[in-house]
């Protein structure tokens, strides 16, 4: 177990070098830079800009130096002071910015995933165990249909319902747009993983130890919590991995059509206008937190499977 | 008894009121029980109309080739049928002790309590694949002490106490540790054990054991019927065996019970069902096998036309009377025979028991079934074939001198070698032309590898592969690259061990069997002599030409295996490697095939290495054996010399372990029984590799020097044992 | 001799018994695949909506009524019209009531009411503006619509912002959804294909390099990576330029997958029996790789390929949506949801939600077809 967890987070090591130097290559990626961008919005409007201005602000910012070297410098504020540069959109440091959001993205993420497991494990199980019930086809299609709706649609319907029926107020978050932005969230991971847990649990139900088992007398309830779902539990365990960045970008979507202050419109606004610290931070991080999340669940999954701690195979 | 146990006969009484009449001897009645599987193509009826009478404190072979309903049966029995099957008639009749009330197993809710606690309380069951049937999720103990537990209330210490003493009764080395060892970590031979202490931990009074030693070793297998019947005879506990092997049966039986597609063929004591089998599906089946040791040595087995059809095809009448060579027209293809009652306790269901329809001499029917097509079969001159064996100018028609093939073990995650396993070490080995040499030896030996290592299906590390297809030069191919191995592709080929897996099911059989014509040789794909060709082929392996545009999921195990054999033959080439060619087969149609085997070597000149676990076969075909162990021969012989006089103490153990179908033999073979555990292939035992499970390991040499495989007494023979000469080791006893 | 072998020959006779038929024995993959394939019913339906989506997208100039730009100023936000099928007088033809406009006095809004005393008649193949059919035929004529081409306009699922036929709009941005997707798939195919094929054939330390770039790659969380790369085209290229660019980003993520389940597959066909035994029959390395190892995987590719062809649709409508993805003028079912982005706009013009609709139908239909594909993909399992 020891040595699978060093080996494992020996691993980690490059992939976060790797996302870092992803991440701050993006938004290298578009032709000009943000100052480009300002200029051409001032001139749009007719005004005049100050070179001299425009030449200090491209000094201040490094922009002119080599990709390497302004990866470096970004690179080494945030391992040495913990300092993700500045944002030009804002004028604000960078980490102020996030530190500021993050909190609720967390919580709405760390809330869908607690729906997640929550529905989908007992209809997940309900559906193997009552295989062709009709309990089974209504989740079966409402699987489908949530795994084929795009999140922001749904949540646009939500809203929709929600202004229509209750007077749901948009303009600003609350808690009517919080309920729904974790229900729209949920619904996408619950879906995937139902149809996940079904076949999974499916497949286990048909190996030769169940059989085993219930020839040794035991009985069903506790046959079906003791081997098979055990087994096909590991999903579960690495949704933590998977269901993280999934939330991550169906939340930068949802947010935005719902308005709450999360990182997610953050990046987008910086996307859009090549604030490029603030950009490359945000990224970064949610590339670090998926990084992160697979690894919890790899040890999780070692912890819980024995074939996978021992090395079965 | 216990409470629990009270209100289970309560509780069924009722059902089994009209039928209490079970004699107490007897402490399972099976009545005509009908299992069904309701599919979308229909109803199939996998067991139809069953009775069977399980003898207190005795074992019962339930025994049949594979789709016969035997497992379906020994499931109904504890209501283990998954959708969508389901017992549809009859009873199963349970008298746990002769004072304890009938109940009726077929008539409780398969999910409710009262079978649970008669499922692994009062049977307990043991299945065919042990590592499979053992959840990986848990250690094996916490398994045991589940088991423990769900029948008997004491505490987890005790419970865990008991599961120690439970493992070591069905001998597992270092209970205390393999307590806490996952099912993934044990051998097969090992799980089956565990499996064991599981099904006994509570002491039923029934053991079901369905198939519990297919997927084990010869070896492996002995011990495991060692004991089961040392624990039956402990006990005093009643078994009801499944297995397809006749040589188990012979071995293990007091009576047996022969099924044919769902139903009951022919009943009885072991020895009268051996002796004078009453039906004539037991006595072809008893006919087609070889039986090891037996010296009238018969260059054809007789065998049974066709092949089991699927439950779902079950002709009418007598289900068997389309393969039977004494059906009557008009009595076996329509009406379904009775029972008939032959003596004491034998029963058959066959027509020609019937009065009207014995046969004026009742001679011809307890005679010994021949085939009448053996007589046409032509008698092969072995020295015919191989005249020009000993010719010392010429050379074999292979060498394989000291070759060895090691596959790397990586480890983390950039894949490093770490080490190497020496599937085949050194070997040398000479086939000479027209011979058949038998290769043997436990799964994990290196026979398998050494037999591609030679076609080249994979790489050799070091040695050569002499290769002399004329006697006068020779081509190493085990240096030649894929290019010039390209005409050496056709002069050997290799028949496979999975008749499913060796077919690509997307290209038809003209595709398939004319591919090494073209690939190899060139030949265009509308040229009119590949399509004679392969007519031809398919005509000469007992298959219709007009078959050469049907794909192979058309086809049966034993078909499927002619479609191989065309395709080895095509190209007319000397030495055909023969990979476990008949393992997968049932044993009616492994005769038809071993048969077909004998007359294409005669009539193409062929050369086989044969490679098969099975003792009894490679008796049957080859003209000299090699025996291997843990990559390396330990000893080569004819196969006369080497069954009757071997001089490897592996060679013995083997034999010994091989179960002989004749139950008079019983027990009158020298039992060497072997520990289950290999050695571990990656660091080899110092010494002879076999010191550490060999029965007369001596105090010096064997655990120091490594043996060399040296010729040994007059024959040309060779074995790698330090103490050959001073050790008399056992062969197979002849009946004489 | 051949006498010897007529007992042996006779299984024959009780195998063909077992046959349905010798056609069943000579049928190939394909017929096997689809014989299959037609027991799965969702599959089925799966199967024949997705081909009517992509006949919709060959002909979709022919079934619209209206070209995608053709707005009506006085429709703004006009509602769908119902279809009516007799008229006040008891005759009858298809018809529509035209709208007419009427504002609250007091509250100042605007609400249509259909005029139940005029009927615009509604017919097949009328005449309607000129655009190329299938890019080369120039004509007039549209599957249906208003029979007089003077008359006003009809809105069968309403109309947007600035008038514009949603109907006519959904039908022509099916063309760019619905494509993306299968060019998306297609790039990612490839990819995988030559990256997967590589690290599963030749294996060794080429495969261990290509395994660890492939397990980076899944490490990135997806949706800020889609974003990150659909923010770097510039807003002011073509739209067939950005069209191109946002497929190629689409598939940078997608072939990961793929190429892990090549290589899975090929790794596993390298050991199969039959593999070995064509090799054995002198096959070369290509010969192995195209005639026994890709056709036994080819049916499974294209399932996975399908199924992965939703996810692209759907990451296209979201990155559309959000403005990151194709822009107006071109018009796609994400494009046409931007509309839908205000709470209030919803609320006045629901129709406006209906592309999320084909969305929801198309995702699905190629989900069940996918699924039914993979369930049919092979038809030798016992």
């Amino acid at each position: 177990m020891l040595k699978y967890l060093g080996q494992r987070l020996l691993y980690v090591i490059p992939t976060l070098l790797m996302v870092s130097i992803v991440s701050f290559a993006i938004i290298q990626l578009p032709p000009g830079d943000y100052l480009s961008t300002y200029v051409a919005n001032l001139q749009a409007k007719g005004e005049q800009v100050d070179p001299a201005l425009l030449e200090s602000l491209r000094q201040r910012y490094g922009l002119d130096d080599p990709f390497i070297v302004q990866y470096f410098k970004w690179m080494s504020g945030i391992v040495l002071h913990l300092d993700f540069g500045h944002s030009m959109e804002w004028s604000r440091p960078v980490g102020e910015l996030i530190a500021a959001r993050l909190p609720l993205t967390i919580a709405i993420a760390g809330a869908s995933i607690a729906i997640v497991w929550l529905v989908s494990l007992p209809v997940g199980v309900y559906s193997a165990v009552k295989q062709y019930s009709i309990g089974d086809y209504v989740a079966t299609t409402i699987s489908f249909l949530g795994l084929a709706t795009p999140n922001f649609l749904l949540a646009l319907v939500m809203m929709w319902f929600g202004f229509t029926m209750f007077g749901l107020s948009v303009s600003q978050v609350n808690a009517g747009t919080l309920i729904i932005a974790m229900i729209v969230l949920g619904t996408a991971g619950t879906a995937g993983l139902i149809r996940t847990l079904r076949a999974n649990l499916l497949d286990e139900l048909r190996k030769p130890y169940v059989v085993a088992a219930r020839a040794q007398g035991l009985k069903e309830s506790k046959l079906l919590i003791k081997y098979p779902l055990r087994v096909a539990m590991n999903p579960f365990f690495s949704t933590i991995g998977w269901l993280l960045p999934s939330l991550v970008g169906g939340e930068v979507i949802v947010s935005t059509v719902l308005n709450i202050p999360t990182t997610g419109p953050l990046m987008l606004d910086a996307l859009l206008s090549q604030d490029m610290y603030l950009a490359g931070s945000i990224i970064m991080i949610l590339g670090v937190l998926t990084v992160i999340g697979t690894v919890i669940s790899d040890l999780a999954l070692a912890w819980l499977d024995p074939r996978v701690r021992l090395g079965a195979n | 008894m216990t409470q629990q146990e009270m209100n289970v006969t309560t509780q069924t009484a009722h059902d089994s009121e009209g039928s209490v009449a079970v004699d107490s001897d007897i402490i399972m009645s099976i009545q005509d029980l009908k299992t069904w599987f309701h599919t979308d193509e229909g109803v199939v009826k996998a067991v139809d109309g069953v009775n069977i009478n399980i003898p207190r404190g005795k074992t019962m072979c339930l025994v049949g080739e594979s789709g016969c309903g035997k497992s379906i049966t020994a499931r109904s029995v504890l209501g283990l049928i998954d959708q969508p099957g389901k017992i549809e008639d009859g009873k199963v009749l349970w008298r746990e002790t002769r004072d304890t009330e009938v109940v009726d197993l077929a008539s409780m809710k398969p999910t409710g309590d009262a079978i649970r606690r008669i499922r692994g309380g009062q049977i307990g069951m043991v299945f065919q694949e042990p590592i499979a049937s053992l959840s990986p999720m848990y250690t094996v103990g916490a398994q045991l002490v589940q088991a423990i537990r769900l029948h008997q209330n004491i505490s987890a210490d005790e419970a865990r106490q008991r599961a120690i003493e439970q493992l070591d009764r069905v001998g597992i080395p270092q209970p205390q540790r393999r307590f806490h060892s996952y099912p993934f970590q044990l051998s097969g031979g090992m799980c089956q054990r565990v499996m064991i202490a599981i099904a006994l931990a509570n002491d039923p009074a029934l053991l079901i054991a369905d198939e519990p030693t297919t997927a084990l070793d010869v070896t492996t297998q002995a011990r495991i019927l060692d004991l089961i019947a040392g624990l039956q005879e402990e006990t005093g506990m009643s078994v009801l065996f499944i297995t397809h092997d006749l040589g188990v049966v012979a071995e293990i039986a007091d009576d047996v019970t022969v099924m044919y597609l769902g139903k009951v063929a022919e009943q009885g004591g072991v020895n009268d069902v051996f002796d004078s089998p009453q039906h004539p599906y037991t006595r072809a089946l008893l006919s087609s096998i070889p039986v090891m040791g037996q010296d009238t040595k018969v260059s054809r087995l007789s065998t049974i036309k066709g092949m089991v059809p699927t439950p779902a095809n079950r002709p009418t009448g007598c289900p068997f009377h389309d393969r039977c060579t004494e059906a009557i027209v008009g009595v076996c293809d329509t009406v379904e025979p009775a029972v008939h009652h032959v003596g004491a306790g034998q029963l058959s269901l066959c027509h020609l028991l019937d009065p009207e329809h014995q046969p004026p001499d009742s001679e011809t029917v307890a005679d010994d079934d021949v085939d009448p097509q053996e007589e046409l079969a032509p008698k092969v001159d072995i020295a015919a074939r191989t005249d020009n064996l000993d010719d010392p100018d010429r050379f074999p028609l292979l060498s394989v001198r000291d070759l060895s093939v090691d596959f790397p073990i990586k480890n983390g995650m950039f894949s490093r070698v770490t080490s190497h396993v020496h599937a085949v070490n050194k070997v040398s080995l000479d086939i000479r032309p027209g011979e058949t040499v038998g290769l043997v030896g436990e799964s994990g030996c290196g026979k398998t590898t050494l037999g591609r290592a030679i076609s080249r299906a994979l790489d050799p590390t070091s040695g050569q592969v002499l290769f002399s297809p004329d006697g006068s030069t020779q081509v190493d191919l085990a240096t030649l690259s894929n290019r010039e191995l390209k005409p050496y592709r056709e002069q050997v080929r290799v028949i496979f061990q999975d008749p499913f897996a060796s077919l690509n099911p997307r290209k038809n059989l003209l595709e398939l069997i004319s591919a090494p014509l073209k690939k190899i040789r060139g030949a265009d794909n509308k040229d009119s002599s590949v399509q004679e060709k392969v007519a031809e082929m398919l005509r000469r392996v007992g298959l219709q030409p007009e078959y050469m545009f049907r794909y192979p999921h058309a086809f049966s195990g034993g078909q499927r295996q002619r479609i191989n054999i065309a395709r080895a033959l095509i190209t007319r080439p000397k030495l055909v490697i023969a990979d476990e060619a008949v393992s997968a087969l049932d044993v009616s149609v492994r005769a038809q095939i071993l048969n077909l085997m004998a007359d294409l070597q005669d009539e193409y000149d062929l050369t086989y290495l044969f490679i098969s676990h099975d003792l009894s076969v490679v008796e049957h075909i080859s003209e000299r054996v090699a025996v291997m162990y843990l990559g390396e021969i330990v000893e080569e012989a004819s196969t006369h010399e080497l069954f009757t006089s071997p001089q490897h103490p592996y060679t013995e153990a083997l034999m010994s372990a091989v179960p002989i179908a004749d139950p008079h033999r019983r027990g009158s073979q020298i039992r060497v029984r072997l520990p289950d555990d290999l050695p571990d292939a990656v660091n080899p035992p110092p010494g002879c590799y076999f010191h550490t499970r060999c029965p007369h390991k001596a105090e010096t040499l064997c655990d120091t020097d490594r043996p060399e495989l040296h010729e040994i007494g007059d024959g040309p023979r060779r074995t790698a044992c330090h103490w050959a000469s001073e050790l008399s080791l056992a062969g197979v006893a002849s009946n004489q | 001799m051949a006498t010897t072998l007529l007992p042996d020959a006779s299984p024959d006779a009780s195998a063909t018994t077992d046959l349905k038929s010798a056609k069943a024995a000579r049928s190939g993959q394909l017929r096997l695949i689809w014989r299959r394939f037609r027991k799965h019913r969702l599959a089925m339906i799966g199967l024949v909506i997705t081909l009517f989506l992509y006949l919709v997208v060959i002909f979709g100039d022919f079934i619209a009524p209206y070209g995608s730009g053709e707005f009506d100023a006085d429709h703004t936000y006009a509602p769908p019209q119902a279809i009516k099928l007799v008229d006040a007088n008891g005759d009858w033809g298809l018809h529509v009531h035209p709208l007419t406009l009427e504002q609250d006095p007091d509250t100042l809004a605007l609400t249509f009411t259909p005029d139940e005393a005029q009927k615009v008649e509604l017919g097949f193949f009328v005449r309607g503006s000129e655009y190329k059919l299938l890019g080369m035929i120039s004509t007039d004529v549209h599957l249906f619509g208003a029979t007089d081409p003077d008359a006003r306009a009809v809105h069968l699922l309403g109309a947007d912002r600035n008038g514009r036929d949603v109907l006519s709009r959904m039908i022509m941005g099916t063309r760019i959804s619905m494509t993306i997707g299968l060019v998306g798939v297609s790039l990612s195919f490839v990819l995988g294909i030559i990256i997967g094929g590589i690290s599963g054939f030749i294996g060794g330390r080429t495969d261990m390099v290509i395994q660890r770039i492939v397990e980076f790659f899944m490490a990135i969380p997806t949706m800020p990576l889609w974003l990150g790369l659909a923010a770097a085209i510039p807003r002011d290229w073509s739209p067939t330029t950005r069209y191109m660019l946002i497929t190629v980003v689409l598939s940078f993520v997608g072939w990961t997958g793929l190429a892990r389940e090549v290589r899975g597959r090929f790794l596993s066909l390298r050991e199969e029996q039959f593999v070995m035994a064509a090799r054995l029959d002198g096959a070369s390395r290509p010969g192995l790789m195209f005639s026994e190892m890709l056709p036994s995987m080819m049916s499974h590719l294209i399932a996975t390929a399908t199924l992965a062809i939703p996810g692209m649709i759907l990451a296209e409508t979201s990155l559309s949506f959000l403005g990151l993805g194709l822009q107006a003028p071109t018009v796609s079912w994400g494009v046409l949801l931007q509309e839908a982005q205000q709470i209030r706009v919803i609320a006045t013009a629901p129709w406006l939600l209906l592309p999320g609709l084909a969305v929801v139908i198309a995702v699905l239909a190629l989900n069940f077809l996918g699924d039914g594909l993979r369930d049919a993909a092979d038809p030798y399992k016992r």
